[in-house]
């Protein structure tokens, strides 16, 4: 049980976290100056999230687990974040389509996770939803404003779609650990917020003037550590610190 | 205008040895997004005081730079954009020889003015 | 007639009355702003770069937070300025262009490579220490809308000296190797951030007309000395060393002396010849020319949707 809670927790963690620094990537380099101090804040928003969630699955772990512990000193395989966060941010489009999959998924997520068994998870999730509300907000209007702006922008965002709904499915496959905590009301049923974010994307999408895939194939492997070879990379490069010198403080 | 200034600034390097910006203003616009105003109450009860300004495509999409940009992420606050260019001033009535009568729209943004309370209304 | 509105105006600046964006102003006053400010929003821009190259390398979470909202200030500082230079009729594409074409200057310092994360420590405490020494006066500057942002980026950056000299602290109690991190910063971030303060007063012959415009309010010189003064005594904090054999307490000016300052360097640098110069422009252009699609697409949304809107209004 406990084991469970601590997965479920680092994978939420997990996915904030690697969406945090892919999103913090842009810093510096938005397409315009204020759209760039706006996706820093998201990615802010994303780094306090987990920073939340280590804190507390640090807690269950007990034996001297700290927040930065279990984001610098885990490796690929330890990592439980969903694929589509650690893909890379391709360009405009493929990042605010991204943003926008995950935070609706991730809304109707905490609108459930506020009302967990578990009181720190739902003080989190309250907190959370808050921000993610407005991520949800800010990210399907761009999906709407590139696929109803120019003909290069609605076929930049069919790329993306092209490149990363394959992707998504794994959102709605529970791992063990979820259908674990998922018979306590400790976590989310995935499988009942699958239609509600289905039919956000199909009308955010219908407004953009493109369409959800026909056929799809799911890919998966996040939440159990088996990883895209793009996650290698982040933690090589987020890790660098720690790992150089071992044991020192920052 | 016969003055000139070789005085180096912080961050100006001049325009002499390794030349600077010359601040010739073509006006060329076109391409740009629209500047807005941004107006934001910060506390319930109190005015709407400018803050400065912005470029967006909408006032929607002015209101949620206002947001990140001048809030960072305040709750429950009261934001108002205007575009510039619907923003009229009254002319500085100080000296009324310091005022240059030909033209109304000496600088086109009127941003960061300081503004009665009354346009508040607007 | 244009001597007495000058005369008049001068008045006005010797009365401390600030300058709005529609009164009366000499053209090259305004023409000598719309080059500072806009020169202080392209430093506050190109600045973000050095830092953000270690967001994502930043060595713990708090770190991380700390710096992407550091980093995300500047953002919103270049913006607070160009939205002022803007107020004195120039757009901010304008000046962009003057930016990417190398005709507009920005700050030498962001032209230094950051190369250890003790870098982020010696840019806070030194590069910010030296920024908010020029900002603090600039503040009370005559033109109104330039004072305005000076006064809400003074606001903002208080807490970035202090997180750059956490940094160092933090690092100078540290691991062998972490003094050694935090010394290699400070010998060579010191140097160009001395420069920072522009070149000596007396190279610069019109010193007079831009103090009595009260644009700027103290020389280089003063603010240079004032800034060594402090730094001389807060090293000893950190039990590091600044790297000038020639810094010492003078007791008869009651400042400290310092070595001479390589101005051949300094001119190198503002010349394009800086390490990261070519870098540092490189991705702005990217940045600008990688999001023209994305402007274009924006504004061409919000026509057809106002298009729309007119026509289910008629």
């Amino acid at each position: 049980m406990n084991t469970s809670l601590i997965n479920y927790t680092l994978h939420l963690a997990d996915t904030a976290l690697v969406m945090g620094h892919r999103n913090s990537e842009w810093c510096g380099h938005g397409p315009v100056l204020e759209q760039d101090i706006a996706i820093s804040n998201i990615a802010l928003d994303f780094i306090g999230q987990a920073r939340n969630f280590y804190q507390y699955a640090a807690s269950l772990s007990g034996n001297g687990a700290t927040e930065d512990t279990l984001a610098y000193l885990r490796d690929v395989q330890d990592f439980k974040n969903l694929l589509i966060t650690e893909i890379p941010n391709g360009d405009w489009a493929q990042t605010t389509l991204r943003q926008f999959l995950v935070s609706s998924y991730q809304y109707y997520l905490y609108q459930q996770l506020q009302y967990s068994t578990d009181e720190q998870l739902a003080a989190i999730a309250a907190k959370s939803l808050k921000e993610v509300t407005y991520h949800v907000r800010w990210s399907s209007e761009w999906v709407i404003r590139l696929g109803d702006g120019t003909e290069e922008s609605h076929q930049r965002l069919l790329k993306a779609v092209d490149e990363i709904w394959n992707f998504t499915g794994e959102m709605f496959v529970p791992a063990a650990y979820e259908q674990e905590l998922n018979t306590n009301k400790t976590g989310v049923d995935v499988l009942a917020i699958q239609p509600l974010w289905l039919h956000k994307v199909q009308e955010v999408f219908a407004e953009a003037t493109i369409s959800i895939p026909a056929k799809s194939f799911i890919q998966q492997g996040g939440k159990t550590g088996i990883h895209t070879e793009y996650l290698g990379y982040i933690l090589a490069e987020m890790q660098f610190l720690q790992r150089a010198y071992p044991g020192a403080e920052w | 205008m016969k003055q000139y200034i070789n005085k180096y600034y912080y961050g100006d390097y001049g325009e002499g040895k390794n030349g600077a910006a010359d601040i010739s203003t073509s006006g060329k616009t076109q391409h740009e997004w629209p500047l807005w105003e941004v107006f934001i109450r910060s506390k319930q009860g109190l005015d709407h005081k400018h803050v400065g300004s912005l470029h967006a495509v909408d006032a929607q999409m002015a209101i949620e730079n206002a947001r990140d940009v001048y809030t960072r992420r305040m709750e429950g606050i009261s934001i108002w954009v205007v575009e510039s260019k619907h923003i009229h001033a009254s002319n500085p009535d100080d000296a009324d020889a310091l005022y240059d009568p030909a033209n109304d729209k000496a600088y086109r943004h009127p941003t960061f003015y300081d503004l009665p309370d009354e346009l508040t209304h607007i | 007639m244009e001597k007495d509105m000058e005369q008049m105006f001068q008045e006005r600046i010797d009365k401390e009355i600030r300058i709005e964006p529609k009164d009366w102003m000499p053209e090259k006053y305004r023409q000598t702003l719309i080059r500072q400010i806009s020169q202080h929003a392209h430093s506050e821009i190109i600045g973000m770069l050095p830092e953000g190259n270690w967001i994502t390398r930043a060595p713990n979470l708090r770190r991380k937070a700390i710096l992407l909202a550091k980093v995300q200030d500047e953002a919103g500082h270049g913006l607070y300025l160009y939205s002022a230079a803007e107020t004195l009729g120039i757009s901010r594409d304008e000046m962009y262009e003057q930016l990417h074409s190398g005709k507009a200057k920005y700050s030498s310092i962001f032209n230094y490579p950051t190369l250890s994360w003790a870098d982020m420590g010696a840019i806070g405490w030194l590069v910010d220490g030296a920024a908010i020494m020029n900002q603090v006066p600039l503040c009370r500057t005559s033109y109104g809308p330039y004072a305005r942002a000076m006064v809400r980026v003074c606001k903002e950056e208080s807490f970035h000296q202090r997180q750059g000299f956490e940094i160092l602290l933090t690092l100078s109690r540290g691991t062998e190797a972490q003094r050694r991190m935090a010394q290699d910063a400070i010998n060579r971030w010191w140097w160009p951030s001395i420069m920072m303060f522009g070149p000596k007063d007396d190279e610069s012959p019109n010193t007079i007309q831009s103090m009595k415009w009260k644009i700027k309010r103290f020389t280089n010189d003063e603010l240079r000395q004032k800034f060594v003064d402090i730094c001389a005594e807060q090293i000893k904090i950190l039990n590091l060393t600044i790297p000038d054999p020639d810094l010492k307490w003078n007791e008869t000016t009651g400042h400290y002396d310092f070595g001479p300052i390589n101005w051949d360097e300094f001119w190198q640098v503002i010349a394009g010849n800086g390490p990261c110069n070519k870098q540092r422009l490189d991705a702005r252009k990217k940045a600008w020319e990688d999001g023209a699609w994305v402007r274009e697409a924006a504004s061409a949304h919000a026509r057809k949707r106002a298009e729309r809107l007119a026509q289910k209004r008629a």
